[in-house]
């Protein structure tokens, strides 16, 4: 939702970033006011899943330029786990299997360690079982998924809405979605939407990285932004995917840049 | 392990060619008892006096240089009062206790037996059983289970009666003490599980734990293990080797399977300056089950080998085998794991994965998977991997707000717990994964 003069959550400027010496951010500048909704969308290679593992500082990408501001912090200068405990949450195009570490064990280290993070007391194993029980109905999971190891032997939809537990459990400022859609059938991409859905608030913002305009059929976003070659080159409101959808990028990419695809 | 050399046919000059070993064999000898094992120690002497130590010539020891160990000159560790606190597992009733190597009836207990189970030192058992039994396990011979036959005397025996269930598993801990010399103690246990009883053991050797300097304490732990799961019977059997970051272990289990019988091993190796852990297991008839759960965790210099050799000889055999191993530092595992499928054994189902997490760049394992099958109609299945902990899961577990460090310590941990976790003492899944957090995390 759109909220006049609400907080700036996150200010994304000019930001530049390599991979091995490649750039792949150029110059990319985004504003996130909390209670909104970003669909991030654009050709593969574009540098829209660079971008969310340059906010949730993955060790691999170099930031060569530009700031991050999240809510009135420097972001850059954080360490990966430092963004989430202060309320950066990535969910993972591929989320990874933690063999031996049980989904229960993991979610609540993770939460412990937020909610450190912001002064409370850290919760016990028997309180948070009840936490996890009333969440694992935001993606109608089973309790039997929380005794398997993270991830580990999860079908591909069982994986994405451990992830979206995982953001219903953290609670997150400014959550970032990549490609939380890809591999979903129908069902499981209700589900997980639904999820969101329950999730965002005024307080919060929220980022999806899609390639699809289907997602955005069941979380509707306020701003559609079109990345290429490493900029945010278009912007718009939730009618630009549709038209994206009808027309393909060329269109955006012409206008832009002035050449095709 | 049977005994037989005929020293006639042998020349002299063979005999007592290891002056490190005649060294070994003089302590431990024990002065000549005239009982029913007399026989059986004459015949390892012999065997002994004929033999050397091994080499890394040798195929067996390949990567497993003893050079360390036999630099050392051990004197036969003597029996000391210890107290026990912090190795005493409370959900555990019975309990044998040896300090290096000697019966402790005061640090046991083996009260309130239930009928048809004897727990205890060599005497509950007649001559006639322990003649039946004890260093008749076929397998390979070598000359450490001969040297610790060559000194028999006090040997930890669990015998399961007929159709006799026991309930809670049984603890059989062996204590090392040095004192201002390094030490050589040869623990023996016999298990006897009689058809259809089931028996749980927790096998565990440590050093004394509630003293200063134990970490820097050399001594030698030689033990030799036998178990008899006769028809239909089941064995459960933990072993844990604790040992002291300058201790010597060589270990060897050997299990005999009688048909329809199940046995499953959980062995878990953490520290040690050089140990060696060989498990034999010979199934003599069909239908039988053997699962081996194997974790190794070493760091510094330190060496931990298992060799384990499984014959499946009879129709509908199953196996299934897991070793992992988790190796810092400049330490080195080994492991081989030999699976024989000979012609007879039909119908077999026989699995082995041995997965490897090196830790820093200086470690090593050396894994050799060694299936023989000639039998035609099985399904057998064996792989190794060896990983590093990747970047990647690291990544996902710091986006989740935790720490670089104590994102490896659960990654490290959780690839421990999967076998750890088959252990069904919970105070002692506790304490080890306290013992593997603590050399994983330096």
């Amino acid at each position: 939702m759109i909220i006049e003069n609400s907080g700036l959550i996150l200010s994304v400027k000019d930001l530049t970033a390599d991979v091995d010496g490649t750039p792949i951010l150029k110059g990319l500048n985004l504003q996130v006011r909390a209670g909104e909704v970003h669909a991030i969308m654009g050709p593969n290679g574009s540098g829209k899943s660079t971008f969310s593992k340059v906010l949730a500082g993955h060790p691999a990408y170099t930031v060569t330029g530009g700031e991050v501001i999240f809510q009135g912090a420097n972001l850059l200068e954080m360490e990966a786990a430092e963004r989430a405990r202060n309320g950066v949450f990535l969910a993972f195009q591929y989320p990874l299997e933690i063999p031996g570490v049980s989904n229960l064990d993991f979610l609540r280290v993770a939460y412990n360690s937020r909610r450190k993070a912001q002064g409370l007391e850290e919760v016990d194993a028997f309180d948070f079982d009840d936490l996890v029980e009333e969440k694992l109905d935001v993606v109608k999971m089973n309790s039997s998924f929380l005794n398997r190891s993270v991830n580990e032997g999860f079908s591909g939809g069982e994986k994405k809405r451990n992830e979206i537990l995982q953001m219903a459990i953290l609670e997150p400022k400014l959550a970032i979605l990549d490609e939380t859609d890809s591999g979903l059938d129908i069902d499981a991409l209700k589900i997980v939407a639904n999820g969101v859905n329950q999730l965002t608030n005024a307080e919060n913002a929220t980022i999806m990285i899609t390639h699809y305009q289907r997602l955005l059929d069941y979380i509707v976003p306020d701003f559609v932004h079109v990345m290429a070659r490493g900029q945010i080159i278009r912007s718009g409101g939730k009618e630009l995917a549709l038209e994206l959808e009808s027309r393909g990028y060329d269109w955006v990419l012409e206008e832009a840049l002035g050449v095709g695809v | 392990m049977t005994i037989e050399v005929s020293p006639s046919s042998i020349s002299d000059s063979f005999l007592d060619r290891d002056a490190f070993l005649t060294g070994l064999l003089n302590q431990v000898t024990v002065s000549e008892k005239d009982d029913c094992l007399q026989q059986l120690r004459d015949g390892a002497v012999k065997w002994v006096r004929h033999s050397v130590i091994p080499n890394t010539r040798d195929e067996e020891w390949r990567f497993t240089d003893l050079s360390p160990l036999k630099q050392i000159d051990f004197k036969l560790g003597m029996f000391q009062e210890i107290s026990l606190e912090s190795d005493i597992l409370s959900e555990v009733s019975q309990r044998l206790v040896f300090v290096n190597g000697v019966y402790s009836p005061d640090l046991s207990h083996t009260e309130d037996l239930p009928a048809g189970l004897k727990v205890g030192n060599l005497d509950v058992l007649s001559d006639e059983v322990a003649q039946q039994y004890l260093a008749q396990s076929e397998g390979t011979r070598e000359v450490f289970t001969a040297l610790n036959t060559a000194a028999l005397n006090d040997v930890a025996v669990v015998w399961v009666g007929k159709n006799v269930v026991v309930e809670t598993p049984i603890h059989l801990l062996f204590v090392s003490v040095s004192g201002e010399s390094a030490t050589i103690s040869q623990p023996r246990v016999l298990v006897v599980a009689e058809s259809n009883s089931q028996v749980g053991l927790i096998e565990e050797y440590t050093n004394h734990r509630d003293t200063e300097n134990t970490e820097k304490e050399v001594y030698f732990t030689n033990g030799v293990t036998e178990i008899w799961v006769n028809e239909n019977a089941q064995v459960s059997h933990n072993r844990v080797v604790r040992e002291g970051a300058a201790a010597f272990h060589v270990g060897k289990t050997a299990v005999t399977q009688a048909r329809y019988s199940r046995y499953s091993c959980n062995a878990v190796t953490v520290g040690g300056r050089i140990s060696r852990h060989n498990l034999e297991i010979l199934q003599t008839g069909e239908q039988t089950e053997t699962t081996l759960n194997g974790l190794t965790v070493i760091g510094d210099n330190q060496l931990a080998d298992t060799h384990s050799a499984l014959s499946l000889n009879h129709p509908h055999g199953v196996s299934k085998q897991l070793h992992k191993c988790i190796i810092g530092d400049r330490a080195h595992g080994v492991f081989n794991g030999k699976v024989f499928v000979p012609k007879p054994a039909q119908l077999t189902n026989a699995s082995q994965l041995n997965r490897n997490l090196l830790l820093s760049s200086k470690s090593r394992i050396d894994t050799k998977p060694q299936l023989e099958i000639t039998a035609d109609n099985v399904k057998c299945a064996h792989g190794a991997t060896v990983s590093q902990l990747e970047d990647d899961q690291i990544f996902y577990l710091q986006s989740r707000g935790i720490d670089e460090n104590n994102a490896r310590k659960l990654l490290v941990n959780g690839f421990a717990m999967e076998v750890i976790n088959f252990i069904p003492v919970a105070s002692l899944r506790e304490s080890l994964l306290k013992t593997v957090t603590s050399l994983t995390n330096k």
